[in-house]
C-alpha cells in the first residue's frame, strides 16, 4: 500500500471526477462529498508520500510496471516514471491541501455562480487539481506536456464558465496557453532529437555525453523557458492572467491563483535542476544577470500596477505577477540559497495568495463591493475574517513571524550572496509597495469604521442590505460575520498554515537543502 | 494597429530564426543513425515489444502498454474537452429529449434519398469503426480512430435527419455518462492491476482475472482499455459537434 | 553547392515545420479575427505534429508493424511458467529485427496525443468564441475591446 502512494495522489481526484460523471448529473447532492472525500485521499497519500520521502530519500515509481532496462550504457527507463523528493513532495502537499480546502470554502459559491452546472464544474475543478499534482510529480518530459494540456483545458472552462468578461479573458488564454504549451513541447521535440528519450534523468544523463556548446540543447532550453514563463505570467508575458483570474468565478480564481503560476515555477525549476543541470545552466549558459534582470522588472512592474489598482481581486492578480517575479529571480541566482528561497516561496507564496483570495471572496460576497474601499470598517463587523487577512497580509509584507519572512530572508540572502543588487532593492521595494498597499487596507479596515465614515458606511451598509432583501440594521457589530463556517474554517486553516510554514522554516529549509544536494551530488557539480 | 502587426512579424521571425539556427546541428532527415531513431529506447521497442506483448504493431504496443498512462490521461483531455465545452456554452440543467421535432431554425425539409443513404450507411461506418477498434493490435487503428468513426455516425444522423433525431439515441446525459464509462474501463483496468498488488497499469497481474499468461494478459487489457477509449472518443465527438452546430441550445442545428 | 546542400536539402523537414509554424504563430498573435487566431493555432499545432513525425522517418524504412514472420498471427509462441521463467518457442524460428528498417515508432505515439489534445482545444476554444460571439455579436477583437467600458481592463 505504501508503495502506491504516489499514483494515489493522482488517481484519487481522478476516480472522483469518475464517480461524479456517472452518477452526479441523477443526484447532484453526490458532488461536494466525492470531491472533498478524493481530495482528502490525495492529501493523505501525498503526505504519506512525504513521510516515506523522509524517511528513505527520492521515491520512484513506475507506471506499467516496467523496470529499467539495462545496455551497456546503462539503465534506461522504457516506460512513465514517477519521482517524488523532498521538494515535490512539499509541492504536491500544497497542492492536495488548496485543493481540498478551496473545495470546502466554495460549496456555497460554486451552487449559486453556476447553478446549472454544478456537476461539470466539479468534475474539472477535480481534474485541474490532478493534473497540477501529475505535472509536479511525473519524470517524464512528455508525460508532463499531457498533463500540463488537461490542466490549461480545465481552467480555460473554468474560467469561461464565469461571467461575460471572462469568456474573452479564457480566449486570450487559450491563445496564449497554446503558444506556452507548443514552444514547451518543442523543446522537448529538440531534447529528445538529440538524446532519443523522454524520461527526465536519461536525457539528464544523455545531455553529459553531447557537447556543451551544441546549439540545439541552448534553443531547446530557451523554448522551454518562454513556454513556461507564458504559463507562469512572467512579467512581459502576463498579458492573460490578470483578467482571467479576476472575472473568473470565486472558487476558479481561488484554486487557479495560487496553484497554477506556482506549479510552473516548480517545473521551471525541476527542468533547470534536473533535466539540463546546474552546471549546464549556470556554469556554462552565463544567462543569470539576463534573467535576474528580468525578474527585476517582473517585481518592479508587477507590485507598480498592484499599486494602482483599485479593484481587489485585479490588485491581488497584480500582486501574484510580482512574485512570480521573485521566484524566478531567486531560482536563476545560481546559489542554493537562492533556490532553497525560490522553493520555500513557491510553499509560502501558494498559502499567502490562498488565504488572500478565500478573505477577499468572504469580502466581496459580505459587502457586495470589489473595491478596495469595501475594507472600510471590517474590522468592527468581520472580526475572525480580518485576523486571517492581518496574518496574509504581514505575510505578504514579509514580517516574522509569518512564512513570508523566512522565504524573503532566503531570497535577499541569496541575491546578497550572488552580489545582483538590482534583484534585492526590488524584492525591498515590493515589499514596501505591499506594506502601502496591505498598511492602507488594514487601516481602512480598523479605523475608518468609526464615527468619521461611520454614517457614509452605514448608508452604504444599508443599501447592500436593502439589495439582498436583509434587514441587518438593528443587529450588533460583528453581523457580517454571519460567514457560513464553510467559508470561514478553510481561510483560518490557511492562515494558520502561513504560521506554521513560518515556524517551521529550519526543518523545511533543511529538507530543501537536503534535496538539493542530492541533485547537485547527481550532477556531478 | 501597424505598429502591432510589425513586432508581431518581429517576434515571428526571431522565433524562426532561433528554430533554424538550431537545426545547424540536429540529424538530416531519414537519418537512421540519429540519437532519436538509433537510440536505446527506440531500439527497445522495436526489438523486444514482441517479447513483451506479442503485440506487432508497435505503435499500439507503445501507447497502449509502455505509454499506457499517457494514453490514459489522452482519453482524460478528450472527456475534459466534452465537459469544458457542456459547461461553457451548454445549458446546463438537463436538456428535455425532444420527443417531438421542434419546428424550429434549421430544421429543413427531409429528403428522403439522403436518409434512406444514410440509414444504409450507417451500420456499415459502424461496423467498420468496430473492426478499426478491434484490430488496431495488427494495422493502423485503434480506439481513437474507430471512436471517431462511431461519433461521425452520430454526427451523419444529425446531418440528414436533424439533431433532434439524433439526441433521441444518444442523448446528453447518456453521452457524458458513455464518456465517463470509458474512462472508468480505462482507470479501472490500472485500478485493478493495483488491487492485485502490481503498480498502477501493470496489466501482466491480470491474468489472474483473464487467463493465460502475462504476456497474454498485456496483449488483452490492450484491447479492453482501446475499448474504453473508443467509448469515450465516440460520445464526446458527437457532444462536441452537437453543442457547437446548435449554440448550445441542442436544438435545431445545422 | 555542398553548404546549399547540408542546409536546405538535407534538413528540409526543419525548414517546412519552421516556416508553418512562423505562419501559424503570426495569426495567432497578429490577426484580429478570433477564428483566424483558432486557425493559426492549428497551422502552428500542424507544424509541431510534421516536426516530430519527421524526426522518426528513417531512409527505406518501413512502417511500424512486424510482420506475421516476426510475430505468428495469433500465436502466443511464449510460454511463462508460473515460476516466472520464459520459454521462447524456437527462437531460431523468428526472424531477427534490425531496428535500421523500422521507422521509428515513438514519436508517432507522441503525436497520436498531440493530435488528440489538439483536436480538444480546438474544440474549446471554438464553444469560447461562440460564446464570445453570443455575448458581444462579434467576432473581431477590435470591434469586441471597444464594447467593454473603459478602465475595466487590463
Amino acid at each position: 500500500m505504501v508503495e502506491q502512494f504516489p499514483i494515489i495522489i493522482i488517481i484519487a481526484p481522478l476516480f472522483g471526477a469518475i464517480l461524479i460523471a456517472l452518477l452526479g448529473f441523477r443526484f447532484q447532492s453526490l458532488c461536494l462529498p466525492a470531491v472533498v472525500g478524493s481530495l482528502a485521499i490525495s492529501l493523505a497519500a501525498a503526505v504519506g508520500a512525504f513521510l516515506k520521502v523522509l524517511e528513505q530519500g527520492t521515491v520512484l515509481y513506475n507506471l506499467s510496471g516496467w523496470e529499467r532496462v539495462t545496455t551497456p550504457r546503462g539503465l534506461f527507463s522504457v516506460s512513465i516514471e514517477y519521482r517524488i523528493d523532498a521538494i515535490s513532495g512539499l509541492v504536491l502537499m500544497v497542492i492536495a491541501a488548496v485543493g481540498l480546502l478551496n473545495a470546502i470554502y466554495s460549496k456555497v459559491s460554486v451552487t449559486t455562480e453556476t447553478p446549472n452546472k454544478v456537476p461539470h464544474y466539479y468534475i474539472l475543478y477535480l481534474l485541474l487539481v490532478a493534473g497540477l499534482a501529475g505535472m509536479t510529480i511525473t519524470n517524464d518530459a512528455f508525460n508532463l506536456y499531457v498533463l500540463l494540456e488537461i490542466s490549461s483545458l480545465t481552467s480555460y472552462a473554468l474560467i469561461a464558465i464565469g461571467s461575460r468578461r471572462a469568456v474573452l479573458a479564457s480566449f486570450n488564454y487559450v491563445i496564449m496557453g497554446t503558444i506556452g504549451a507548443s514552444f514547451y513541447l518543442l523543446g522537448v521535440g529538440y531534447l529528445y532529437i538529440k538524446t532519443g528519450t523522454l524520461n527526465m534523468t536519461d536525457i539528464h544523463s544523455s545531455l553529459a555525453t553531447i557537447p556543451k556548446d551544441s546549439a540545439s540543447i541552448q534553443v531547446a532550453l530557451i523554448l522551454i523557458l518562454i513556454g513556461l514563463w507564458i504559463k507562469m505570467a512572467f512579467f512581459p508575458l502576463h498579458g492573460w492572467l490578470p483578467n482571467a483570474y479576476a472575472y473568473s468565478p470565486t472558487a476558479t480564481g481561488t484554486l487557479m491563483g495560487p496553484l497554477v503560476t506556482k506549479v510552473m515555477i516548480y517545473i521551471m525549476i525541476r527542468m533547470m535542476l534536473s533535466v539540463f543541470g546546474t552546471e549546464y545552466v549556470f556554469d556554462h549558459l552565463q544567462w543569470t544577470n539576463i534573467v535576474v534582470g528580468l525578474s527585476v522588472v517582473a517585481i518592479v512592474a508587477g507590485s507598480l500596477f498592484a499599486l494602482s489598482r483599485s479593484d481587489l481581486r485585479k490588485m491581488l492578480t497584480y500582486l501574484i505577477v510580482a512574485e512570480v517575479g521573485y521566484m524566478v529571480g531567486g531560482a536563476w541566482l545560481a546559489n542554493s540559497m537562492g533556490m532553497t528561497g525560490a522553493i520555500y516561496h513557491i510553499l509560502s507564496d501558494a498559502m499567502m495568495t490562498f488565504t488572500l483570495f478565500m478573505v477577499i471572496g468572504i469580502v466581496i460576497t459580505r459587502t457586495g463591493e470589489t473595491q478596495l474601499t469595501a475594507f472600510q470598517g471590517l474590522f468592527r463587523k468581520m472580526p475572525i475574517t480580518m485576523v486571517g487577512f492581518t496574518i496574509a497580509a504581514l505575510s505578504m509584507i514579509g514580517l516574522p513571524p509569518t512564512c513570508g519572512f523566512f522565504s524573503k530572508y532566503y531570497l535577499v540572502r541569496g541575491g546578497i550572496e550572488a552580489g545582483q543588487w538590482a534583484y534585492v532593492s526590488a524584492l525591498l521595494f515590493s515589499s514596501l509597495i505591499n506594506a502601502v498597499i496591505f498598511f492602507r487596507l488594514i487601516e481602512m479596515a480598523y479605523f475608518h469604521g468609526g464615527k468619521a465614515y461611520g454614517e457614509e458606511i452605514t448608508d452604504k451598509d444599508h443599501e447592500h442590505h436593502r439589495s439582498r432583501g436583509k434587514d441587518l440594521d438593528a443587529e450588533p457589530d460583528g453581523t457580517l460575520e454571519k460567514v457560513p463556517c464553510s467559508m470561514l474554517a478553510p481561510m483560518l486553516i490557511a492562515a494558520a498554515s502561513l504560521l506554521a510554514i513560518g515556524i517551521l522554516n529550519r526543518p523545511i529549509a533543511g529538507w530543501i537543502n537536503a534535496a538539493l544536494e542530492t541533485l547537485n551530488l547527481a550532477q556531478g557539480g | 494597429m501597424k505598429p502591432m502587426k510589425l513586432a508581431a512579424l518581429l517576434t515571428v521571425i526571431a522565433t524562426g530564426g532561433l528554430l533554424l539556427y538550431a537545426t545547424s546541428d540536429l540529424p538530416d532527415w531519414g537519418d537512421p543513425l540519429s540519437p532519436a531513431n538509433a537510440g536505446d529506447l527506440s531500439t527497445h521497442y522495436i526489438q523486444d515489444s514482441r517479447d513483451d506483448t506479442e503485440v506487432p504493431n508497435l505503435v499500439t504496443a507503445v501507447l497502449a502498454d509502455y505509454r499506457g498512462y499517457d494514453t490514459m490521461f489522452e482519453t482524460v483531455v478528450i472527456f475534459v474537452a466534452g465537459l469544458g465545452i457542456l459547461s461553457i456554452l451548454g445549458q446546463g440543467k438537463r436538456v428535455e429529449p425532444l420527443a417531438e421535432p421542434v419546428a424550429s431554425e434549421g430544421n429543413r425539409e427531409r429528403d428522403m434519398i439522403t436518409i434512406t443513404t444514410c440509414r444504409l450507411v450507417v451500420p456499415i461506418i459502424q461496423i467498420f469503426a468496430l473492426y478499426v477498434i478491434a484490430h488496431g493490435h495488427y494495422s493502423p487503428g485503434g480506439g481513437f480512430q474507430g471512436g471517431v468513426m462511431l461519433g461521425a455516425s452520430f454526427i451523419l444522423i444529425a446531418l440528414t435527419s436533424g439533431l433532434p433525431d439524433a439526441l433521441k439515441r444518444m442523448s446528453q446525459e447518456r453521452a457524458i455518462f458513455l464518456a465517463g464509462l470509458g474512462v472508468l474501463i480505462y482507470a479501472g483496468t490500472g485500478l485493478l492491476c493495483m488491487a492485485l498488488g502490481r503498480n498502477f497499469l501493470d496489466y501482466e497481474i491480470l491474468h489472474k482475472v483473464l487467463g493465460g499468461t502475462g504476456v497474454k494478459a498485456r496483449y488483452d487489457s490492450m484491447l479492453i482499455v482501446e475499448i474504453g477509449v473508443a467509448f469515450t472518443v465516440m460520445a464526446i465527438m458527437f457532444i462536441i459537434y452537437a453543442v457547437l452546430s446548435s449554440k448550445g441550445r441542442m436544438r435545431g442545428g445545422l | 553547392m555542398d553548404f546549399f546542400y547540408q542546409t536546405f536539402i538535407a534538413k528540409f523537414n526543419y525548414w517546412i515545420y519552421v516556416i508553418l509554424m512562423m505562419i501559424g504563430l503570426f495569426a495567432m498573435i497578429a490577426k484580429n479575427n478570433l477564428i483566424k487566431k483558432l486557425v493559426g493555432m492549428c497551422i502552428f499545432q500542424t507544424a509541431i505534429i510534421l516536426f516530430y513525425v519527421s524526426i522518426g522517418v528513417k531512409q527505406d524504412a518501413r512502417i511500424p508493424i512486424l510482420t506475421k514472420d516476426e510475430v505468428p498471427h495469433g500465436g502466443h509462441y511464449t510460454t511463462e511458467h508460473h515460476d516466472g521463467h520464459k520459454d521462447h518457442k524456437a527462437d531460431q524460428e523468428r526472424p531477427y529485427i534490425d531496428a535500421k528498417t523500422i521507422t521509428n515508432p515513438i514519436p508517432h505515439v507522441l503525436m497520436l496525443t498531440a493530435i488528440v489534445v489538439g483536436v480538444s482545444t480546438l474544440g474549446v476554444a471554438l464553444a469560447i468564441a461562440q460564446k464570445v460571439h453570443l455575448h458581444y455579436g462579434s467576432l473581431e477583437e477590435d470591434e469586441i475591446l471597444a464594447k467593454i467600458p473603459l478602465g475595466n481592463d487590463g
